[in-house]
């Protein structure tokens, strides 16, 4: 499209109108990011400094690598092994959800069925349903079809994959859908004419063409999956042998009431490999989530 | 054959998942489900009837309200008014965009301590140190500061998110138009309310769709950042200040009410139900219009 586009209301450079905004933005993102310091600052003291007074600059920054020391080697919780079985969880869901709600889109756009169109808007209204409406009566549907099936379903890595593959393919369906409809149909023509079988035009045509929107409905999921607290909770209780990082925070703040210290190194901990993530993948993280909303 | 073994997987997933605990959850709902007695009996409507002699559900179901319609106001006037500085000619625009994002990214739980931390500790230790009486004491202490307050934070997670909508809105109209006005001799203020705000209409839609949304069904900052608390009363019973919906049906299933939870669940339900037909109903007229 080379119809120009406008980008926002401009002021003269250099009025005094300028200033004033740029002072006023100044303020609101140091105000944004104060929360962020502070949990910084006081992941570098001791319970007792940040009693003393949590505004202060720590001691000795020393403290910081002792308090996350204190926080992985921590003998109730085990939050290292909460972080690889996010990390693990986050993973496969992702992979799953990706591979199979785009094969399922490339369908129900290709087959142009009444059975599609009304899959389709099955797992679109679907995603008014509340979560809370569900999740006592999943638990109890995971136990006893686990049981039928001899594959626990409950406290387990494949289990909590399998349940976000239910959660995230509607909205990945929607957004895959909205993309192949737009990818020209000659493409996958000729190569039937060519031979080419229906599952290799999808694996070697179509899947190779998805790939922004691939990005778009990774960090839709992920951002979510990383940060979900409930389900975990509900599927792997919160002392499995299975844990994530949400859970494993809420441990700390349980088991040290008041332990500044060790619950804010905990935070910390849980936020940086998202903001590590952000810092080099900005760019698409931001054109992700818009995509994502006004689909 | 390629088609059903393709829509296999993500079929077998929702059914299981979602549509199964579903009618599963619709029909709990109507029992006397306890979560330890296999054996449940249908009870019709009885737990919805009782719904409304219930003061803790009353008084949930109305902060829910209030929280949501503060966090409509908050959340839109913040994110709107960012979403004009960092398309203003600013320079480091997209470093603020980038920056007003980041809370976003942390999720409700992580966040809830550390603006817990925040509310609990910093400010009242500012309030001491500068003694000024109103910091005092905690706003998340007082049952008529802590639905502002968890608006505050709500707002700060989610102002980046809703600003990069409006900001997707705003670069999508034409600079002619904008052009057109000024040379009109249009000012600053009659451009915004005259032409970008109409032009917006459907990021509006989808911000306040959004906002309603996430409030209504909001659980983990406010697991927490306050639990529920402080304690008050509210006809002639205590009740949880805090308490919003989803940690009323929580708390309700942790005490083994489940057959009451889950109607607290259904009501949830319904309600989003008809706030997104009137969306999508709102959003078909506008494209009649159009």
């Amino acid at each position: 499209m080379d119809r120009e586009r406008f980008h926002g209301i401009r002021l003269h450079p250099f009025k005094p109108g300028m200033l004033i905004l740029e002072i006023v933005t100044i303020i609101l993102f140091v105000l944004f990011m104060v929360p962020f310091g502070m949990v910084v600052l006081n992941s570098a003291k001791t319970s007792k400094e940040i009693i003393f007074n949590a505004l202060a600059l720590p001691s000795s920054w020393k403290q910081l690598p002792t308090n996350v020391s204190l926080i992985f080697n921590n003998p109730t919780v085990n939050y290292g092994g909460a972080f690889l079985d996010s990390a693990v969880i986050t993973f496969f869901s992702l992979l799953v959800i990706v591979l199979f709600s785009s094969m399922c889109a490339w369908v129900l756009v290709r087959n142009k069925t009444k059975w599609s169109t009304v899959l389709f808007l099955a797992f679109v209204s679907a995603m008014v349903i509340p979560f809370q409406v569900l999740m006592y009566p999943l638990v109890r549907w995971m136990r006893v079809s686990g049981d039928f099936l001899h594959i626990p379903l409950l406290g387990t890595v494949p289990g909590i994959v399998f349940a976000y593959l239910g959660f995230g393919s509607p909205l990945s369906i929607f957004v895959f859908h909205g993309f192949i409809k737009n990818i020209p149909y000659e493409l996958e023509e000729s190569a039937t004419i060519d031979g080419c079988s229906r599952s290799r035009i999808f694996f070697s045509i179509v899947f190779p063409l998805l790939q922004p929107i691939i990005v778009t409905v990774l960090i839709l999921n992920g951002i979510w999956i990383w940060n979900d607290y409930l389900l975990p909770l509900l599927m792997l209780g919160s002392n499995g042998a299975v844990q994530t990082i949400p859970i494993a925070v809420t441990a700390f703040a349980g088991a040290y009431l008041k332990q500044w210290d060790l619950i804010l190194t905990s935070t910390l901990i849980a936020m940086l490999p998202v903001i590590v993530l952000y810092l080099f993948a900005q760019r698409y993280i931001i054109k992700g989530m818009v995509e994502g909303s006004i689909k | 054959m390629v088609n059903i073994l393709f829509v296999a997987p993500c079929v077998f997933a929702f059914l299981m998942i979602i549509i199964i605990p579903f009618l599963f959850g619709l029909y709990y709902s109507m029992t006397d489900w306890n979560g330890v007695n296999n054996a449940v009996k249908f009870v019709g409507l009885k737990n919805f009837k009782d719904l409304f002699s219930k003061p803790d559900f009353l008084y949930s179901f109305l902060i829910t309200i209030e929280y949501t319609v503060i966090n409509i106001a908050l959340v839109n006037i913040v994110s709107f008014s960012l979403s004009l500085i960092v398309t203003s000619g600013l320079r480091r625009r997209n470093f603020y965009r980038a920056g007003f994002f980041v809370p976003y990214l942390i999720g409700g739980i992580v966040l809830g301590y550390i603006w817990q931390f925040i509310l609990n500790n910093i400010l009242v230790d500012i309030g001491k140190t500068l003694s000024i009486e109103a910091l005092r004491v905690s706003f998340l202490s007082l049952p008529n500061t802590v639905i502002w307050t968890m608006s505050v934070v709500n707002t700060w997670q989610y102002a980046g998110y809703i600003m990069l909508i409006y900001v997707a809105a705003i670069q999508s109209i034409p600079a002619s138009l904008m052009e057109a006005a000024s040379v009109d001799g249009a000012n600053f203020f009659t451009r915004i309310f005259r032409i970008l705000i109409p032009m917006m209409a459907n990021a509006f839609t989808i911000s306040l769709f959004l906002t309603l949304t996430t409030s209504f069904k909001q659980f983990d900052m406010n697991l927490t950042l306050t639990n529920g608390g402080p304690a008050t009363r509210f006809l002639d019973t205590p009740v949880k200040a805090s308490q919003l919906l989803a940690m009323n049906i929580f708390n309700t299933a942790t005490a083994n009410q489940m057959a009451e939870a889950q109607a607290k669940a259904v009501v949830l339900f319904v309600v989003l139900l008809v706030v997104s037909l009137l969306q999508v109903s709102a959003s078909k007229k506008k494209e009649v219009e159009m």
